[in-house]
């Protein structure tokens, strides 16, 4: 103990004397600041359109209708995705079920299916699907793997001794769940839960295809009538007030209790429960779940390819499409991770008020829709910075914004495992401060940022709404042909789109899975 | 460790030497705004790049929405042309301003009626108006006489359109200029408390054919071409024309304009004189868009109903008004 904190306090006194400081700070503020833009933008926008003609905007029934249905939405299906996070993590980490490396594999997987792809194919096998039931199914087979993920991180971090001692003090095993493992699964629920509510939010396609109107399906559908007109705006301030509001339900529910195992030595592994003859029973929740958010998408989709043939894999724009997501993809999460670094690197060496404060403001821009995004920065880019309108910058500026939080983490995770130490070796061999950065930091740093790059690349592969209100003429990814596809029910033709978005997603889910198992110290 | 700074390092060159591939750095020709469907707008551009070697590059969005693009952009707007499903955002721009007279001999090509007035813009193509119903459930006498019947609250909950859509919008435009604005905020009203919003005119046609709604307000050609295909989105689906000058049996004109502040205005020009002649008409009879040909003695295809029996209402297309239509629509929580 006594030792730790000399350590930290000699170590905090050599990082006030680090290197390259002054540069990154002002460079961490500036990405920050320039992330704000589309926040700011919108708050502008609500001064400039006036309190009667923004009131007479907001506090309106169809407001009042797409809060309900956005209420609906997340109070279902952020329980629901709870109920089978929590079921399928306990399942794969706390038993002996057969097969549970498999299922491990297949709690992750519908990850790699775009949102959207898992609506198209239920809406193939069942057209009449619609409306909030419609939603709240396909949201939380999209989504679960969003909570099972921090829950299995969780559970396999459990120390046993604490069931046991209320196994010992009479406690059967229903009970010792709910009362001991459920409350030491708080902050992962939280987490998974805010990642759910914020996807449920921003989400575009999937709730469009079912008939759904949430917040952003009907700014779209604004945008589509009135380009950026000022009802879609108002209404980009009511989804920006409900994302906030995650964001501090979520810190509320967190609560202040310290989860942190003490005692000496390590943690056993718990021993698996037996589950005798539930077996087969238990093995249907898996089966079922991998089935619905599995099955359904990856049969309707060898149906369409199956329909549409050789022909529809011979059409010159799909070819297009892929150079083009590749090289928005790639170029994007380059931009993003050098944007990110900044930041990264203050958060491990230079922690403080400045820092808490940047980290917020990106945590807070990070929770954003692709709409209010994609929304400013057509509005900003329109009005004041027109040289870059319509170019490429802007929408890899949209991507920055959207993604930054991804990169970061990545960036310092791995940056905080370089040794402030051996920056100063180097320093005291005559680097200068650029170069220790480039040939000892990064050098470290460069597996954190290569996996941040990847998880930003996927991310702008399958996006779909910023990409449309902000690329360059003639620009067609992957997800916007896809939708333009579909939405002119050609479903066939739209399948080869779709397929290569899950392929090109597959990394994520092997990322994912690496990461979770990481976690736990595997 | 090395490894992966190589290749976080490979990945940022590559993105780096792959940036000036993008659409934006390359020359993009003929830079036209498409509110057509696409694959139309892509057999027009197609061949007329075949007959000129004019490159074009399409940005796609709906009418009213690149039309309000157009006028946020002004005279900066990197379109050269415009093409629409409808008149109404093509009066939006012309309101604004931001068109070029369209030469002579171009609207010579086409009859009164399918140009507006001032001939800032022209009809490249139209649609008429349609009520799809399910023909399993409705016979000829059930039928509703007229667009506005469709308010009565028998039909709550049994018919639908798109109205995030600028055909829906096009057609409330219509109703708007021939009845006033108190008529059709009530016919939207009951739009909203009876009538089932689909995100696409397609959308809605195949829910008549699963028999989920019994009829659908939308424009003719969706069914000949899913007719043209398998038609496993229209086989139970008949196409009801509400003629006798209806605001239902209005026929919505596809409208295309030439912007003044194109720097390639001879080519604009060209590509709109070549859309209305034969080259481009005779895209609307063979292909698969089932569109209605404009063009002077243009033959459309024989499939569809003439358009001279369809009894349309008379209106100057450049009356139709975008803006009066979208906020009655958000007025009545439709948007």
């Amino acid at each position: 103990m006594t030792t730790t904190s000399m350590a930290g306090r000699v170590g905090g006194g050599l990082q006030r004397q680090g290197l390259a400081g002054m540069p990154l700070a002002a460079l961490a503020v500036a990405v920050s600041f320039g992330s704000l833009l589309p926040l700011a933008f919108i708050a502008l926008v609500a001064v400039q359109t006036g309190w009667t003609v923004s009131a007479a905007l907001i506090f309106r029934p169809r407001v009042a209708e797409l809060l309900a249905n956005t209420a609906w939405l997340v109070l279902l299906t952020v329980p629901l995705t709870g109920v089978f996070g929590v079921a399928l993590a306990w399942l794969t980490e706390r038993t002996d079920l057969p097969g549970r490396r498999l299922w491990r594999w297949l709690a992750v997987a519908p990850l790699a299916v775009p949102a959207f792809v898992h609506s198209y194919a239920w809406i193939s096998v069942a057209p009449g699907l619609s409306g909030l039931p419609a939603g709240v199914l396909i949201a939380t087979l999209a989504y679960f793997p969003f909570m099972y993920l921090p829950v299995v991180a969780a559970l396999r971090r459990l120390d046993p001794a604490l069931e046991e001692a209320a196994a010992s003090l009479g406690h059967g095993p229903l009970r010792t769940f709910m009362r001991v493992v459920l409350p030491q699964l708080r902050l992962a629920l939280c987490g998974g839960a805010l990642l759910v509510g914020l996807h449920l939010l921003g989400e575009y396609g999937l709730f469009a295809m079912v008939r759904f109107d949430t917040f952003t399906t009907a700014i779209i559908d604004q945008f589509r009538s009135t380009f950026n007109g000022p009802a879609a705006n108002m209404l980009a301030a009511v989804l920006v007030a409900c994302c906030l509001a995650l964001l501090v339900g979520e810190y509320r529910l967190r609560g202040w209790a310290r989860y942190a195992r003490i005692g000496a030595g390590a943690a056993r592994a718990p021993n698996p429960v037996s589950l005798g003859h539930l077996t087969v029973p238990a093995l249907l929740l898996p089966v079922i779940i991998a089935a619905l958010s599995l099955g359904v998408p990856l049969l309707t989709l060898g149906g369409w390819l199956g329909a549409g043939g050789v022909a529809a894999w011979l059409s010159p724009q799909l070819g297009s499409a892929v150079l083009q997501t590749a090289v928005l993809s790639l170029s994007g999460a380059a931009l993003t991770t050098l944007a990110a670094l900044p930041i990264a690197w203050l958060a491990v060496r230079r922690p403080g008020a400045l820092l808490r404060l940047l980290e917020g403001s990106n945590y807070i821009v990070g929770a954003l829709p692709g709409v209010v995004i994609g929304l400013a920065l057509v509005t900003i880019t329109i009005r004041v910075a027109h040289p870059i309108y319509q170019t490429v910058w802007t929408v890899l500026l949209a991507y920055a914004v959207m993604f930054l939080p991804r990169a970061i983490l990545g960036l310092r995770a791995s940056l905080a495992q370089a040794p402030v130490s051996l920056e100063e070796v180097a320093h005291s061999l005559g680097r200068s401060p650029g170069r220790t950065l480039w040939s000892v930091t990064l050098r470290l740093a460069a597996p954190g940022a290569a996996a941040g790059m990847a998880l930003v690349a996927l991310g702008i592969a399958n996006e779909l709404t910023a990409t449309q209100m902000l690329a360059p003429n003639g620009t067609q990814t992957l997800a916007t042909a896809f939708w333009s596809l579909s939405g002119e029910l050609d479903y066939a033709a739209a399948a080869p789109y779709a397929l290569l978005m899950i392929i090109v997603s597959l990394p994520l889910v092997w990322l994912l899975h690496a990461q979770s198992n990481r976690l736990a110290g595997r | 460790m090395t490894a992966s700074r190589r290749s976080v390092l490979a990945a940022l060159l590559l993105a780096a030497a792959l940036l000036p591939t993008l659409p934006a750095q390359a020359d993009d020709g003929l830079v036209v705004y498409n509110a057509q469907h696409e694959a139309l707008t892509r057999a027009w551009a197609d061949g007329f790049t075949r007959d000129t070697g004019i490159k074009v590059t399409l940005r796609n969005g709906d009418d009213t929405e690149l039309g309000n693009q157009i006028v946020q952009e002004g005279a900066a707007s990197p379109a050269d042309v415009f093409l629409t499903e409808n008149s109404p955002a093509m009066a939006l721009v012309d309101t604004a301003g931001l068109f070029a007279p369209v030469d002579a001999a171009t609207l010579a090509q086409v009859p009164q009626g399918f140009k507006p007035a001032d001939g800032k813009w022209i009809g490249i193509a139209a649609r008429s108006t349609v009520f799809a119903y399910d023909k399993r459930k409705l016979t000829e006498a059930d039928l509703p006489k007229s667009l506005l019947a469709l308010a009565d609250p028998k039909w709550n909950g049994h018919w639908g359109a798109a109205p995030a859509g600028a055909d829906f919008q096009a057609i409330v435009s219509a109703l708007l200029q021939l009845k006033g604005p108190a008529a059709t905020a009530d016919w939207l009203k009951a739009l909203k408390a009876g009538g089932v919003a689909f995100k696409g005119n397609g959308a809605a046609m195949k829910a008549v054919n699963a028999g989920q709604i019994e009829g659908a307000v939308i424009y003719h050609y969706y069914w000949f071409g899913d007719q043209a295909k398998t038609g496993e989105n229209s086989a139970n689906v008949a196409l009801h024309y509400f003629r006798q000058q209806d605001p239902g049996a209005f026929v919505s004109l596809s409208g295309g304009g030439v912007l003044a502040s194109s720097k390639h205005a001879a080519e604009a020009q060209a590509f709109l004189k070549w859309i209305t002649g034969k080259g481009g008409q005779d895209v609307l009879r063979d292909g698969t868009s089932f569109e209605y040909a404009v063009g002077n003695g243009a033959a459309s295809n024989p499939k569809l109903v003439p358009l001279a029996d369809l009894q349309a209402p008379v209106i100057e297309p450049s009356t139709l008004n975008s803006k009066a239509v979208s906020d009655l629509m958000t007025a009545a929580g439709l948007l």
